[in-house]
């Protein structure tokens, strides 16, 4: 009798879940999908540098100097000599790194932070988030900027002093889910179920309030990959000898006017990255349908 | 002449998924002086015909396919949008279903009610003011001088629905359109909007097109109805002539739908499953604010296999009185025994243990299910939880509860939003019985659905009751549907019982003053529905 | 009246409570910004060429670096009190009160231009946009609004001046009010991210609330729709705007940064980054405070404006 009922319900026909829903939208996105390639392209590009780079990272020649784009140096050189994919794809690594990582710092507090405040509620709940509004207020890009003054330019410091500011949007997004979930009706069959509340959160919380999690996430990376770069043309962010695309704008810009090339291309690299990520982000609102997930 | 004649009226919406048609071939006519109602359940072109009328769907996706609509000889369908416009708001002005949303938050009452009069008419600021204050007079807003320069959300819903008939006649149209202006009201106040519709419309001899799904609440007020289905006009009528002796099988479904009569009295001997007893609900809206008492000293028993109705306006405490029960709201004082054991002391494990012989079946059909989740993954939840069947067998007993509440078998592996809402309602009426509770909590189950599939639902309810031997605490707004379905009523107002009964006592024989006004709310309730 | 006068009573409420969330605020930055700058290695004076003992030890008397930390935080404090924020470490003989007081109103002029940009080009854009959606005049703007956001201050301002200062000659590329036309090229650059970001939000706030039923209620009304939108929908759709102005001008002093740089302004944007190099701790500590002060009173103040553009969100303070 029950392998017959099973059988019956593999033979059902198949529903369409929201995550299918979604998926069959951003399919129809071309944009988005478009940055989603184009983007996994530089990720695997940037794996694999150490092996595809055309030249040493560190190999100068002063005698060729500055150069045009030429056959063997597809975007030219420095002035040193080096040549400029080389290095485009060596900061392309950290770029994309901090970008990962300190994002996925920012996700890791942020969602646990937000989630217990919005689970517990009460008290606990107003404490967590008048922290969190607090630290909203603060003048964060001039922290940073101090930071960097006070601990010496470090890239552990850069992941994260960076994941520690945006960990604060990530927290109210998933507290504000969290506490509109709770008050839904299908929350409180659950409860009337008599569910633990660690399978309430697994089961009812947590798989409808990915969506915006999902959403912010990939909105997220291009904004800290911004602020690395905006550190790094300050001179605040990376260092020599490591290299950054915010580091060879701001290179770039110093000799714009002689070597043109060297703004362009890393500026290119990063702009293009940019607008993957968002066009990607954009098409995951509106597949998932999120609304304000970055207001 | 007929003040508006429509033939013909056709228009779709152009979609991604091809052509939907929402009004095919609509004819009705509206008379100087008199309402014409519109019926149909939601999807059934009512609001689309009428909103196509004044330009007011959205090109696109929307579409006028073809037909005529003459306003005192004029066709609305022809007109450029410029010479519309002088029509709407003017000529023809409308009400609208929810006067919350359609009241602009950010602009006060007075300026939004004077605007219409400003446009249309050049009228200076001063001379426009004075005119919206005797307007605000007349529908009935008190004091209207201190309140004209209120916000919307400053009134009460009533009061709202009072301002944008207010707005709508400013300029004194010739024909008025309100879109279901009660059904977000309270009954006792959509009683007074009917009424002062009705009165308004007799005074200044202006024609009214009623859009509604409820027959009922058209029964006293509409001279012509027009049922619509599907887009199409299935039968139209005086509306005697409707009630009395109606042709198609759609509209006696209609009639049919609308809940009568009282439930026969019990034989079984009573003996109460629960007993409640001073409970005390408060809520503490922040931090030094005295709590808002929404349930108040009330106690009440409810015998095994009983049907006990919950009736009462919003704000009523009804609802929390089933939520205090079954311990999803913190109780503040009181007691609650169910089957002699106290469920206020309850934690933890015991309560756990309790859940499963108490459940509760929720309003919104599209709110009360997990959007992530299969009717299996849904359904299968309760029967692992409380170990009604070991995970080998769970499949069966998966299907057995879809066969209870009637879904198809075959859509087991499908998502709540692939259902429509009665189909919803059922599947949250299977979790609800999964685990053969021996009481439930139903909480104005059948409000978000349309009439007919209301009765289907109502219908389910009984006969799963008489079936599973449930005790069940009926909560609703409804009165009609409670005097239906419940053994015996409690009446409930501002968190206190004001009077219990019997249905036959309570209607006929209400002893307070509250209960005579909401018996007299009911709608049609001189037809005897 | 009577709703009237409450409404009013309920925006001081409202300003007071703010004000007043604002303080630990404040003193959190403080606080922070004193310990941190303490802790740093390296005293002001090692880059220095080496002094004796006896001058290093006069110096340290002077800046008060012979006291114990507590004493130092609290002199620190009550100077702060009395609007002193002390000698600059570096420029010996200047202020950093006479520092700000140079850099400050050349920065404020640049954002208040950079905002202006912000707000008319991205409200404009935004606005068009949401009134024809999913049509050439919403992907236009949108488009550009998108490059916007992805093309960073400090890439967008050296091509700027490749183009109109270098190749096309048609603007000075460097100076503040020195040469006519100087003050275009920085303002632009600061704006443009900050165009892009109303726009879209502009956008979003429009297309929400053009969806609402009260915008359906004002065509029932016969107006024309420039007025359904000028009179009903703009001021809804552009709330998320003026909320968004408070973290924009934080986020407009920090990118003054990079284009004071850029351009060679001298503001206190530069001399932000400037004392961050040499280490100038008691220039950057006020300057942190003094920004973070102005950064606070800014949110502090975009949350009144919009508040006031809500009558809800006006009640809701009346009631408690």
């Amino acid at each position: 009798m029950s392998t017959e009922t099973l059988a019956e319900i593999a033979r059902a026909e198949r529903g369409t879940s929201l995550w299918a829903d979604a998926w069959l939208r951003l399919r129809r996105n071309k944009l988005a999908l478009i940055g989603f390639a184009v983007l996994s392209l530089f990720v695997v590009i940037a794996l694999l540098t150490p092996w595809i780079a055309p030249y040493s990272y560190q190999a100068q020649n002063l005698e060729l100097g500055a150069s045009p784009p030429s056959a063997q140096h597809w975007l030219g050189t420095d002035i040193f000599g080096r040549d400029l994919l080389t290095q485009i794809l060596y900061g392309g690594r950290i770029s994309l790194a901090v970008g990962f990582v300190a994002t996925a710092v920012a996700l890791l507090i942020g969602v646990t932070w937000g989630a217990i405040a919005g689970y517990a509620g009460g008290r606990v709940d107003a404490v967590m988030m008048r922290l969190v509004d607090i630290l909203y207020a603060l003048p964060f890009m001039i922290f940073i900027v101090l930071l960097t003054v006070v601990f010496g330019r470090n890239l552990l410091l850069l992941f994260l002093a960076i994941g520690a500011v945006e960990w604060l949007t990530m927290a109210r997004i998933m507290r504000g889910q969290i506490q509109s979930l709770r008050q839904q009706e299908f929350v409180e069959a659950a409860i009337s179920l008599g569910l633990s509340p660690a399978t309430l959160i697994r089961r009812h919380l947590v798989p409808n309030a990915l969506g915006p999690i999902i959403v912010y996430t990939t909105l997220t990376i291009p904004s800290v990959m911004l602020l690395e770069a905006f550190l790094s043309f300050l001179g605040l962010g990376v260092q020599p000898p490591q290299t950054s695309w915010g580091l060879l704008i701001s290179y770039g810009a110093e000799t714009m006017e002689e070597y043109p090339w060297l703004l362009v291309f890393p500026g290119l690299a990063l702009t293009l990255t940019l607008f993957c990520l968002n066009f990607l982000g954009d098409g995951l609102r509106d597949a998932l349908d999120v609304r304000g997930a970055r207001d | 002449m007929a003040l508006l004649q429509v033939e013909d009226l056709a228009v779709s919406f152009v979609t991604r998924n091809g052509i939907n048609t929402a009004v095919d071939g609509v004819s009705f006519t509206v008379e100087t002086g008199r309402i014409t109602a519109i019926i149909g359940e939601s999807g059934s072109g009512k609001s689309v015909a009428c909103y196509s009328l004044l330009g007011l769907v959205p090109r696109p996706p929307g579409r006028i396919d073809g037909g005529r609509a003459l306003f005192e000889g004029r066709d609305l369908l022809q007109m450029k949008e410029t010479a519309l416009r002088r029509i709407r708001g003017r000529d023809i002005a409308m009400i609208f279903q929810d006067p919350m949303t359609c009241l602009n938050p950010y602009m006060s009452i007075g300026r939004q009610l004077m605007e219409p009069l400003r446009y249309h008419h050049r009228v200076s600021r001063q001379a426009a003011r004075a005119r919206a204050l005797e307007l605000l007079a007349e529908v009935g807003i008190r004091d209207p001088a201190a309140t004209i320069d209120n916000f919307p959300h400053q009134f009460s819903g009533g009061m709202r629905q009072r301002v944008m008939i207010a707005m709508a006649l400013i300029n004194e149209p010739r024909l008025l359109i309100a879109d279901e202006p009660t059904t977000a009201l309270d009954v006792t106040i959509q009683a007074q909007i009917l009424k002062l519709i009705a009165e308004l419309q007799r005074r200044r001899n202006i024609g009214v097109i009623f859009i509604s799904h409820d027959l009922a609440v058209v029964a006293d007020i509409a001279d012509t109805i027009v049922v619509m289905q599907r887009g199409r006009v299935v039968e139209r009528g005086e509306g005697e002539e409707i009630f009395q002796c109606a042709r198609h099988p759609y509209t006696k479904k209609l009639l049919a739908a609308i809940p009568s009569g009282s439930k026969a009295p019990r034989t079984e001997p009573a003996e109460p499953l629960i007993r409640v007893r001073n409970l005390c609900t408060w809520f503490a809206p922040g931090r030094g604010a005295a709590p808002v008492k929404a349930v108040d000293d009330v106690s009440f028993d409810i015998q095994r296999g009983e049907v006990l109705g919950l009736v009462g306006e919003s704000g009523s405490g009804k609802s929390t009185i089933g939520r205090s029960i079954l311990r999803l709201v913190p109780v503040t004082s009181g007691k609650i025994d169910f089957d002699g054991i106290d469920l206020t002391a309850l934690r933890g494990r015991e309560l756990k243990r309790m859940r499963r012989r108490m459940q509760m079946i929720f309003q919104d059909p599209f709110a009360s299910l997990n959007p992530r989740m299969t009717v299996y993954d849904t359904l299968a939840e309760p029967l692992l939880l409380h170990g009604i069947h070991s995970r080998k067998h769970v499949a069966q007993g998966v299907l057995r509860l879809m066969d209870d509440v009637g879904l198809a078998r075959a859509f087991v592996r499908k998502y709540p939003h692939e259902f429509s809402g009665g189909q919803r309602q059922r599947i949250a009426i299977g979790r609800a019985l999964a685990t053969r509770p021996e009481f439930i909590v139903a909480d104005e189950p059948v409000s978000a659905l349309d009439v007919t599939i209301q009765a289907q639902i109502l219908e389910l309810l009984q006969a799963l009751g008489r079936e599973y031997g449930l005790t069940m605490l009926f909560v609703s707004h409804d009165l009609a549907v409670v005097r239906h379905l419940a053994d015996r009523i409690l009446v409930l107002y501002r968190g206190e019982v004001v009077e219990r009964g019997s249905g036959d006592e309570l209607f006929e024989r209400p002893q307070q003053a509250y209960t005579r006004q909401l018996l007299q709310s009911i709608p049609g309730a001189t037809r005897g529905f | 009246m009577a709703g009237r006068r409450r409404g009013r009573l309920s925006v001081w409420r409202f300003i007071t409570l703010r004000l007043l969330q604002a303080i630990p605020v404040i003193l959190v930055v403080i606080t922070a910004t004193f310990f941190l700058v303490r802790i740093a290695p390296g005293g002001p004076f090692d880059s220095e060429k080496p002094v004796t003992r006896e001058v290093r030890a006069a110096l340290e008397a002077q800046y008060r670096l012979d006291l114990p930390l507590h004493r130092q935080y609290l002199s620190y404090l009550g100077d702060l009190a009395r609007g002193d924020l002390g000698p600059s470490f570096k420029y010996s003989g200047r202020s950093v009160n006479e520092l700000i007081a140079a850099g400050f109103p050349v920065t404020a002029e640049l954002g208040l231009y950079a905002l202006l940009v912000a707000l008319v080009v991205g409200g404009g854009a935004g606005i068009i946009a949401a009134l024809k959606p999913h049509t050439a005049q919403d992907y236009l703007p949108m488009s550009a609004a998108m490059i916007g956001i992805c093309m960073p201050s400090f890439l967008l301002g050296p091509l700027l001046v490749l183009v109109f200062g270098i190749h096309l000659d048609w603007l000075p590329v460097s100076g503040w009010g020195d040469i006519s036309g100087d003050k275009v090229l920085p303002s632009i650059t600061l704006g443009a991210a900050y165009a892009a970001y109303i726009a879209r939000l502009g956008r979003a706030g429009m297309l929400e609330v053009l969806h609402q039923d009260y915008i359906r209620t004002a065509r029932a009304k016969g107006l024309p729709q420039w007025q359904v939108v000028l009179k009903h929908g703009l001021r809804g759709g552009l709330l998320p705007v003026v909320a968004f102005l408070g973290p924009a001008f934080a986020g407009l002093l920090a990118g003054s940064f990079v284009v004071e740089t850029i351009f060679q302004i001298p503001g206190l944007g530069r001399f932000y980054v400037q004392a961050a190099f040499n280490r100038d701790y008691t220039m950057i500590l006020g300057t942190t405070v003094f920004l973070s002060v102005l950064i606070v009173l800014f949110n502090l103040l975009s949350d009144i404006l919009a508040a006031w553009m809500n009558p809800r969100l006006r009640a809701q303070y009346g009631r408690h």
